[in-house]
C-alpha cells in the first residue's frame, strides 16, 4: 500500500526552483532515506508533504489525503520532528508529553499510560519532571522522535534527526527508528550521513531539486559499481551545479 | 476545543515559569505608578531667581520677601549688578532675573508709575514660561496691595479691577497625579498587551517550537487564541493592580464605576493584542519585535496625550493621534476616574477602540496569512 504517493511536484521561489518535478511513491513500513547536498532541496520536498509549505505545482497525496485538499487530515496523521529542536526547553518531560498528546487529541488516560511507557523505554523516569532544558542533547533528540510519534502516525518525517548527536546516541536513535517501522509506520528520513543511508530500505539522492536515483541500496550500489552509499552519494553529488546553500 | 485547552495550559505555564515575564507583570506597575507620578510632574517649583535691585527702597525689600516667601522660588541673590544676575543665567545657576530700577519706589508714590524687568532663562521652555508666568502673578499681587495702600483717596478706585473667581472641577485641587496616574495604568496594560504577546509569538517561531505546532493539526485560529487569552488575562491583571496600587498610594479610587473601566479595557486589550500579533508577523526575532515595539511605543506615548495635551498639537500630530489606541484609553480612563462617566458617556471611545480592534486583528491575520 502507498502511503506517500508525489507526481511531479514542484516548488519555486521567484526564478528558483528549489524541488523540480520530482515523483515518487513510498510503501507503508517503508523506511526511506532522502540524500542530498546542502541546497538540493530535501528540506522544502519534505516541508511540502507535511503542509508547512505549498506547492508551485504538481500533485501529492499523503496517509491517502490529497496535499491540497485534506492539509489537515494529513496533519493528524504524520508526526514531523526537524534539525532544529523543537520540544518546549521551558517545560518539563511529562508537561511536554502532555502537551503533544493533548493536541492530537489524546484522552487524558492515553497521555497517562503514553507518558509511562515512553520515559520507561527512554529511561528517563527520574527525570520525568526536570525542564527539558536540563536534558543532554542526544537525550532530547530520543525524546523530541518519541514525543512526534505520541499520536501513532502512520508516517514520520524525520529532517535531519540526528544532526550533531554522538555515535552512541545516534544508534539508539536508529534503534527507536525501526522499531517503529516494525509497528508498520513509515518513516521519511533526511541525513547527511552515509552510515545512516545503510540503514534505508530505499534511498532517494536529490541534485539540484531533482530525484536523480532511487532504488534499495543494493541496487544503487550495483550500477554505480560503488562499495558504499558514501561513494553513490559523491557520484551523483558531483554532477551538481548548485553550490552550498 | 480541547486542544485550545491544552494550549492555554501550556501558556500559562510558561508565563508563570519566566522570571523575565513575572516581573515585567508584578514590578513593573508597583515601580512604575510609585515611581513616574512623584517625579515627573509639570509643576514647576524651585525656580531659581536673583534679584537685581538697584532701588533698595522699603518697597523693593517688600517685593523680594514677597517673593522668596511663596514656595515657587528660591532666591539664588540679592545684588546690585545686572552683570552678576546674567553670570549666574549663564552658569545655569539663575532661570530668572527681577531687576528692580533705582527710583521704583520714589516713581511708584510720586507719579503712580514704576516698571519691573523680568529676564528669563528660556533654554527649558517650560520652566521658563511657568516661572515667568509665577513671578508676574506675584507682582501682580503686589500691585494691588499697593494700589489699595497708596491710593486713599478717593476711594473709589481709578483702575477698575476685574477680580477672577475660579473653581476647578473634577480635579478641585489640580493634583498632577490624579492625571497622570490613569494614564500610567494605561501605559502597563499597553505594554503586557502588545508587546509581551508580540515577544512571545515571536520567540516560538525563533525556537522552531512554531514549526512544530504548524505540522499538529491544531488550526491558526486555534494557536492564536492560545496566545491572545493569556495576555489579555495578563492585562486585566495588571489593571486590577494598577488600580489597587492607586487606591493605596494615591487614594485615587475612580469617581465612575469600576465595570466601565473593565468593560473598555477588556475592548482595548483586544485592539492591542491585534498591534501584538501585527508585529509578530513582521518580526523573526524577539530582537526585531522589541525594536518595532519600542519605535511605536514611543510614538505612541509622546502622541498619546500622556504628557502633553492632543489639543495643544500641530493639525497634523493631532490627526495621528486619531490613529493612535493609546490616545482613546488615557482619555476614558482620565473620564472615567475624574468625571465618573460612563458607559455612554464613553460611547464614542468604546466603538472606536471596538474598530481599533477589528482592523488590527484582520490585518494581522491577513499578514499571517500571507506569509505562511
Amino acid at each position: 500500500m502507498k502511503v506517500i504517493s508525489v507526481r511531479n511536484l514542484t516548488k519555486r521561489f521567484g526564478s528558483f526552483t528549489a524541488v523540480d518535478n520530482i515523483t515518487f511513491d513510498i510503501e507503508q513500513g517503508e523506511i526511506f532515506g532522502f540524500l542530498g547536498a546542502n541546497g538540493a532541496g530535501k528540506t522544502t520536498a519534505m516541508r511540502m508533504l507535511c503542509g508547512l509549505s505549498r506547492p508551485t505545482s504538481g500533485e501529492a497525496s499523503v496517509a491517502g489525503y490529497d496535499l491540497y485538499k485534506n492539509a489537515n487530515r494529513i496533519k493528524e496523521n504524520i508526526g514531523y520532528m526537524s534539525q532544529k529542536f523543537s520540544l518546549y526547553e521551558d517545560l518539563t518531560i511529562r508537561e511536554n508529553i502532555r502537551f503533544y498528546g493533548g493536541i492530537y487529541g489524546l484522552s487524558l488516560s492515553d497521555i497517562r499510560s503514553k507518558t509511562n511507557l515512553l520515559v520507561k523505554k527512554l529511561k528517563l523516569e527520574d527525570s520525568i519532571n526536570s525542564l527539558v532544558k536540563s536534558l543532554p542533547l542526544g537525550w532530547k533528540q530520543k525524546l523530541a522522535l518519541s514525543v512526534a510519534m505520541i499520536h501513532d502516525p502512520k508516517i514520520v518525517f524525520l529532517d535531519e534527526p540526528t544532526g550533531g548527536v554522538d555515535p552512541i546516541t545516534r544508534r539508539e536513535f536508529w534503534t527507536l527508528i525501526f522499531e517503529a517501522a516494525d509497528r508498520g509506520t513509515t518513516v521519511f528520513v533526511t541525513t547527511h550521513y552515509m552510515d545512516e543511508a545503510e540503514y534505508c530500505n530505499r534511498v532517494a539522492i536529490m541534485v539540484d531539486g531533482q530525484v536523480e536515483a532511487l532504488d534499495t541500496t543494493g541496487v544503487l550500489k550495483a550500477k554505480y559499481a560503488a562499495k558504499d552509499m558514501g561513494e553513490v552519494f559523491l557520484q551523483l553529488a558531483r554532477k551538481a551545479k548548485r553550490g552550498d546553500g | 476545543m480541547k486542544a485550545l485547552l491544552f494550549l492555554l495550559e501550556k501558556e500559562f505555564r510558561q508565563v508563570f515559569r519566566n522570571p523575565a515575564i513575572l516581573r515585567i507583570l508584578f514590578i513593573l506597575p508597583v515601580i512604575q505608578l510609585l515611581l513616574l507620578p512623584l517625579a515627573a510632574d509639570y509643576e514647576v517649583k524651585n525656580v531659581k531667581i536673583c534679584v537685581v535691585d538697584y532701588d533698595r527702597s522699603p518697597a523693593s525689600q517688600r517685593l523680594v520677601h514677597k517673593i522668596t516667601s511663596t514656595a515657587y522660588f528660591k532666591l539664588v541673590d540679592f545684588t546690585d549688578s545686572y552683570a552678576k544676575a546674567l553670570q549666574y543665567v549663564e552658569y545655569d545657576k539663575a532661570d530668572l532675573i527681577l531687576q528692580i530700577p533705582a527710583a521704583f519706589e520714589k516713581n511708584l508714590v510720586r507719579e503712580n508709575t514704576s516698571t519691573l524687568f523680568i529676564a528669563i532663562n528660556a533654554v527649558n521652555g517650560v520652566k521658563a514660561n511657568l516661572g515667568g508666568a509665577y513671578l508676574r502673578s506675584v507682582i501682580q499681587d503686589f500691585n494691588q496691595e499697593l494700589q489699595t495702600e497708596l491710593i486713599q483717596l478717593p476711594r473709589q478706585n481709578l483702575h477698575p479691577v476685574i477680580s477672577i473667581a475660579s473653581s476647578n472641577w473634577y480635579n478641585p485641587l489640580m493634583s498632577y497625579r490624579l492625571f497622570m496616574v490613569p494614564g500610567i495604568q494605561v501605559l502597563l496594560i499597553t505594554i503586557v498587551g502588545a508587546f509581551l504577546s508580540a515577544i512571545n509569538i515571536v520567540n516560538e517561531k525563533e525556537t522552531g517550537t512554531l514549526e512544530q505546532i504548524n505540522v499538529t493539526p491544531i488550526r491558526k485560529y486555534q494557536f492564536v487564541l492560545g496566545k491572545l487569552i493569556p495576555f489579555w488575562v495578563l492585562g486585566l491583571v495588571v489593571l486590577t493592580i494598577g488600580l489597587f496600587i492607586s487606591w493605596l498610594i494615591y487614594d485615587i479610587v475612580p469617581v465612575g464605576s469600576l465595570v466601565t473601566i473593565y468593560v473598555f479595557s477588556a475592548l482595548y486589550l483586544i485592539a492591542v493584542l491585534g498591534l501584538g500579533l501585527l508585529v509578530s508577523t513582521f518580526a523573526s526575532t524577539q530582537q526585531q519585535s522589541m525594536l518595532i515595539s519600542l519605535f511605536l511605543m514611543m510614538i505612541f506615548i509622546l502622541l498619546g496625550g500622556l504628557f502633553t495635551s492632543i489639543e495643544s498639537m500641530p493639525p497634523w500630530a493631532q490627526a495621528f493621534t486619531r490613529f493612535n489606541p493609546i490616545s482613546y484609553f488615557i482619555d476614558v480612563m482620565r473620564m472615567v476616574v475624574l468625571k465618573g462617566s460612563t458607559l455612554y458617556d464613553i460611547r464614542d471611545h468604546l466603538f472606536k477602540i471596538l474598530l481599533f480592534g477589528l482592523a488590527l486583528n484582520s490585518l494581522a491575520i491577513w499578514n499571517y496569512r500571507k506569509r505562511s
